[in-house]
């Protein structure tokens, strides 16, 4: 049995106080000081008209650093005639990663160069995971991702689904990269319904 | 007889009013100025809509303490299969009521006298005058210890009767905290009853009107600015808020010592806690800032030392000093709220240290230091 006293183990770096902070009072007051100013300095901001806080209230505001290539809410392109560019070829459904595309394709006998157009084009939004990989996917440049994300929240999951023509017109481009043939057989005023 | 229940029944209304909005409030004051201290931005999505139209009344965010409530007022009352039901349904109460009692001594304004302010009252009122003071009791001050006390009770009670040991660390923890803070408290007012030589809180306010050395106001934070500290520590730390919320710490116990209260008995244990803050802050404001006293104001308007005077009718100043009092409340309030959200908890054995090894010791030499000054200053031995 070892007589050794016991000795608490010293640290090189062991923590020193100085008698003006370990009689504490000056230290909170130092720390209430902080804190009092920058709620004063803040509260001032907001009684001159200002916003006294860095966050943006999210559905109403855009953050202005959003990346110029953020992956945002789907559109589609269109022709220039009006219809939908996509072909209904369901390789941005078969890529998804979260299954969220469902397409139904119908038949347009007038159009003979591309009779197959999307009679529904719905994604669901709550399912989403903003990848891209339609994007990437997608033969006819029929399918893009804005910057922008306009109205994605809503309160039951039923409504978060986005149909054909929301997404043919709630931004819409006919800048597409890939030019079709003008469609043959007789002129039929046509547009997206 | 009459006048006097109509004078008292509106008193008693005012100052529950008081309180519950104050109650009320105090949850959104707390939430917006934690978000500002930090800067964010708050709760502000709470809504009222006018019927039938698309207004919406935000009101930045007023409205979540109404929401809040509502929320507590519907949810399922879980109720745990404890062996003492009845103490366990009566804890919330206990610790709820003898808060509200407390302001029943704490005078929130000046003299009325009705008869000055119409006619028709007049008539009615003769030339009585009320201290408005639900209560003007000699040992006003030994009430509100004597209910501040019972406080404790309520937080023991839930602790025992929740059949969890969460509750029963929260209840232990409680109890030893309150009771050594109590203490402190008492002790550190001993001082300032030395000088008044009154424990009824109508006079303390009333010694206070006056001016010491030519400007300094004859506040009892002027006389006493050692108590006065020590007074606000010991007080928080009664109210177990951070950072003395040893009793409740939620990342040790969960909720302390009501865990097992969901609903509006949960509810009740928070509503206390915010009116304990106005509590603490009145009794703060009425004991070391003059209560409802401005600096050179006095019952017929402002006279300032260089022979200027401002008078004022009966009525204005009334209102004045009814306003001057709640003003002063509410800065302290959010004094409380600042402190709050600056600093954090303490260790639980520190808790008990700083009260018995660092305040009760500097409490017991404030009251020797004063107990000197004043039996020098009335003439020593002679």
């Amino acid at each position: 049995m070892s007589t050794r006293r016991y000795r608490r183990k010293e640290y090189w770096n062991r923590p020193t106080m100085s008698l003006w902070e370990r009689v504490y009072l000056f230290e909170i007051v130092r720390g209430l000081s902080i804190t009092g100013g920058v709620f004063l300095g803040n509260m001032w901001r907001w009684m001159t008209g200002r916003k006294g806080a860095l966050t943006t209230y999210y559905p109403e505001e855009t953050r202005a650093d959003y990346a110029a290539a953020n992956r945002g809410k789907h559109i589609l392109t269109r022709r220039p005639d009006g219809r939908p560019q996509c072909i209904a070829c369901n390789m941005c459904a078969t890529v998804c990663p979260a299954k969220v595309i469902e397409i139904e394709a119908a038949f347009d006998p007038d159009d003979t160069a591309h009779p197959k157009y999307p009679a529904r084009f719905e994604i669901d939004y709550s399912r989403c995971i903003f990848c891209g990989l339609c994007v990437e996917a997608c033969p006819e440049d029929a399918i893009r991702m804005l910057k922008e994300v306009p109205n994605l929240p809503g309160h039951d999951r039923q409504r978060m689904w986005i149909t054909r023509d929301e997404l043919l017109n709630w931004n819409p481009h006919s800048d597409v990269a890939k030019p079709y043939p003008a469609a043959t057989g007789p002129e039929k005023p046509r547009g997206p319904t | 007889m009459i006048q006097d229940l109509v004078i008292y029944a509106l008193f008693i209304a005012y100052a529950l009013a008081v309180l519950l909005v104050f109650g009320l409030v105090l949850t959104w004051v707390e939430r917006k100025q934690a978000a500002i201290m930090s800067d964010r931005i708050g709760a502000n999505r709470a809504y009222l809509r006018i019927p039938f139209t698309q207004v919406k009344l935000v009101w930045w965010g007023l409205f979540h303490g109404m929401a809040d409530g509502m929320k507590m007022l519907l949810k399922e009352d879980f109720k745990p299969r404890t062996h003492d039901w009845y103490a366990y349904a009566v804890a919330p109460w206990v610790v709820f009521t003898p808060v509200l009692l407390v302001f029943g001594v704490i005078p929130f304004g000046g003299t009325l006298v009705p008869g000055q302010l119409g006619s028709s009252l007049a008539e009615w009122y003769g030339d009585k005058s009320y201290p408005m003071q639900i209560a003007r009791l000699d040992a006003g001050l030994l009430m509100v210890f004597a209910f501040g006390g019972m406080t404790t009770i309520g937080a023991m009670l839930a602790g025992w009767s929740s059949a969890n040991k969460f509750s029963l660390l929260g209840a232990l923890r409680a109890g030893s905290q309150m009771i050594s803070y109590e203490l402190v408290m008492g002790l550190t007012l001993l001082g300032l009853i030395l000088i008044y030589g009154t424990l009824d809180l109508g006079a303390v306010v009333q010694q206070q009107s006056g001016v010491v050395l030519g400007f300094l106001p004859a506040w009892g934070i002027v006389y006493q600015p050692f108590a006065a500290i020590l007074f606000l520590t010991a007080a928080m730390a009664e109210n177990k808020r951070i950072p003395f919320d040893l009793p409740e710490a939620e990342s040790e116990l969960i909720a302390g010592y009501f865990t097992e209260y969901s609903a509006m008995k949960m509810g009740l244990f928070m509503f206390a806690e915010f009116i304990e803050i106005a509590i603490i802050a009145a009794l703060f404001t009425t004991l070391f800032l003059g209560g409802y006293n401005l600096p050179f104001m006095t019952d017929a308007g402002f006279v300032f030392p260089g022979g200027h005077v401002v008078a004022m009718s009966h009525g204005l100043v009334v209102v004045t000093q009814m306003v001057v009092f709640l003003a002063k409340v509410f800065l302290m309030c959010s004094f409380q709220i600042l402190v709050r959200w600056s600093l954090p908890r303490f260790r639980y054995d520190q808790v008990l240290h700083f009260a018995w090894k660092f305040l009760f010791p500097l409490t017991l030499v404030n009251l020797v230091v004063t107990t000197v000054a004043v039996w020098a200053i009335r003439g020593g031995g002679a």
